[in-house]
């Protein structure tokens, strides 16, 4: 392909070529491993800054704007806030368990970025299994939930973790199910070949499989999902300020508490990267005029475009009570992941052509309407009686 | 037998160790959960991409979480209190190492003499994840059926279990 699209691939094999042949599996290892752990943070920087001008913008004030152009150097300032706290640790706290929490967290934080293809022959580790591989990484974050707010001997960070780990198992049920309609559709786990599947174009549109209708409720529901499974607003209750005090990060205040939001937003980047793989093509471009892009500049445009979803969805919703929250996945999310995987099934046995279309569309508008009255007739709110004194 | 292998070994048999002999039982379970975690890898080792992710999964992520979630729930606040000093239990140690041994000798004799010895030289499966679909498709659908099966009963018997009574 172009050299813009591969310059990153010739730059790595020709920085390899160069070094003595002993150390070149080191470099070569180096040289994948390292851009990662670079890149990743640099966005998160980039990431808070917009959020925080974002946020403000939607509340209808500024955002910081102090520090630099626009605010653009506030993540340095956090940083060296960051660093040069003090570093507080509770005195009946589990040290040991209480310094291990954010360091077990932001390792299962990066792992998984080991098998998202960024671009066109670019992917860390082409793994087999590579979506089993993601789901089975993010689910040991989990166990490291649990530590920082058990360590912490503190009754509301205890209930923070203990609600955040409910909430983490809970939301992933829907998140696997509503993917294994795009593993049925691609035939295999391993990453590279689910975006190669979705090459291609009928006219001017993709072949994602978000514009199927399947792939659209699947996903939406992943991201969702996704949505919980990182602890975002409008699913941030356990770590929420105005209900327990930060949940369970209480106790962590300076560099710690800055490596918990890395893992947060890294595991956000890293969630949204694996939505973007299944659904949106990876590193494929939306229209056939313009496959003259670089493959990379495609993935990153679309990470941007969901962070900023991420964003605008925190500013504009309220947060979920736990029961809430508890209700929506299991009574509502759950049945319709079972729905999405029956429709790609059906989807990919039935005759190419507008019956498909119609069939898929029926049973997924039929499904989500039953369930959501199923779901609403709980809360039978009654018309309101006033009662005066007489 | 390969450096990593030894590696994975020392941490798998460090986790082991931690959760026989820590002190406080959460770090009994985390260190259980390192165990698991050094299992699965040493099945990635191994080529097994599957059995080792589902082990992650399954063990680290959900049994582990699991184990803690119940010490949590039925002793509290004080999970962390001492637990029975050995010496009021003198004989246990040596049952323990008896059972051990009796459990290796089994396991060594089963090992040696099963069809994967005898026959060395044994091709690598190409893309073992299809094929355990197939399998389980095709020659083991009732297994298959008959564990979710179970599965749901053990779901109906959970909920059941955690409803509130009407009063």
């Amino acid at each position: 392909m172009q050299p813009s699209d591969q310059v990153f691939v010739l730059l790595k094999h020709w920085l390899v070529g160069q070094s003595p042949s002993m150390l070149q599996p080191a470099v070569s290892i180096l040289l994948t491993i390292v851009p990662i752990l670079l890149i990743f943070p640099v966005l998160f920087a980039l990431t808070t800054v917009l959020e925080r001008k974002g946020l403000g913008r939607i509340q209808n004030r500024y955002g910081p704007n102090r520090v630099g152009f626009f605010g653009i150097l506030q993540p340095m300032a956090d940083a060296v806030k960051s660093l040069t706290k003090e570093d507080i640790v509770p005195a009946s706290a589990d040290r040991a368990v209480h310094f291990l929490a954010p360091l077990v967290l932001l390792a299962v934080a990066f792992v998984p970025y080991a098998v998202l293809p960024i671009g066109r022959n670019m992917i860390a580790a082409n793994l087999d299994a590579g979506v089993l591989f993601f789901f089975a990484i993010g689910a040991i974050s989990e166990l490291s939930v649990f530590m920082a707010g058990w360590s912490s001997r503190n009754k509301y960070s205890l209930l923070g973790a203990l609600r955040a780990v409910a909430q983490m198992i809970s939301y992933e049920v829907p998140l696997l199910l509503s993917s294994i309609g795009v593993i049925m559709a691609a035939g295999s786990l391993s990453t590279v070949e689910i975006v190669e599947k979705q090459a291609g174009f009928t006219g001017i549109f993709p072949h994602w499989y978000v514009l199927t209708p399947w792939g659209f409720v699947g996903f939406i529901l992943f991201m969702i999902a996704a949505t919980a499974e990182t602890n975002r607003s409008p699913f941030d209750l356990p770590e929420g300020e105005s209900e327990i005090i930060a949940g369970y990060y209480i106790e962590y205040s300076g560099f710690k508490f800055a490596l918990f939001f890395l893992a947060e937003y890294l595991g956000m980047f890293a969630i949204s990267g694996l939505g973007i793989t299944l659904f949106l093509g990876g590193w494929l471009a939306p229209l056939p005029f313009l496959t003259w892009i670089p493959s990379w500049i495609w993935f990153f445009g679309k990470l941007l475009a969901i962070v900023v979803g991420f964003i605008w969805v925190r500013g504009t919703l309220p947060r979920l009570r736990m029961d809430q929250l508890m209700n929506f996945a299991w009574k509502f999310m759950l049945p319709m992941a079972l729905v999405v995987v029956v429709a790609a099934g059906a989807w990919r046995f039935l005759p190419q052509g507008v019956t498909r279309w119609l069939i898929s569309i029926a049973f997924l508008a039929g499904a989500y309407v039953l369930l959501a009255r199923g779901v609403e007739s709980r809360n039978k709110i009654a018309k309101r009686t006033y009662r005066f004194a007489e | 037998m390969s450096t990593p292998f030894f590696i994975l070994a020392a941490v798998t048999l460090a986790g082991a160790w931690g959760a026989m002999t820590l002190r406080g039982l959460v770090h009994c379970a985390l260190a259980l959960a390192v165990a698991f975690a050094g299992i699965g890898a040493l099945y990635l080792n191994l080529g097994a991409q599957f059995l080792g992710l589902a082990q992650l999964l399954v063990y680290v992520g959900a049994v582990a979480v699991l184990i803690v979630f119940v010490i949590l729930l039925t002793r509290g606040g004080d999970a962390d209190a001492p637990r029975l000093s050995a010496a009021s239990f003198a004989p246990w140690p040596l049952a323990g190492l008896a059972v051990a041994a009796a459990v290796f000798a089994v396991l060594g004799w089963a090992i040696f003499h099963s069809s994967a010895m005898l026959s060395p030289t044994a091709a690598a499966p190409q893309n073992n994840i299809r094929q355990l679909g197939v399998a389980l498709m095709d020659a083991y659908v009732l297994p298959l059926e008959a564990i979710g099966l179970m599965l749901t009963a053990a779901l109906i018997g959970a909920v059941v279990v955690a409803m509130k009574e009407k009063p």
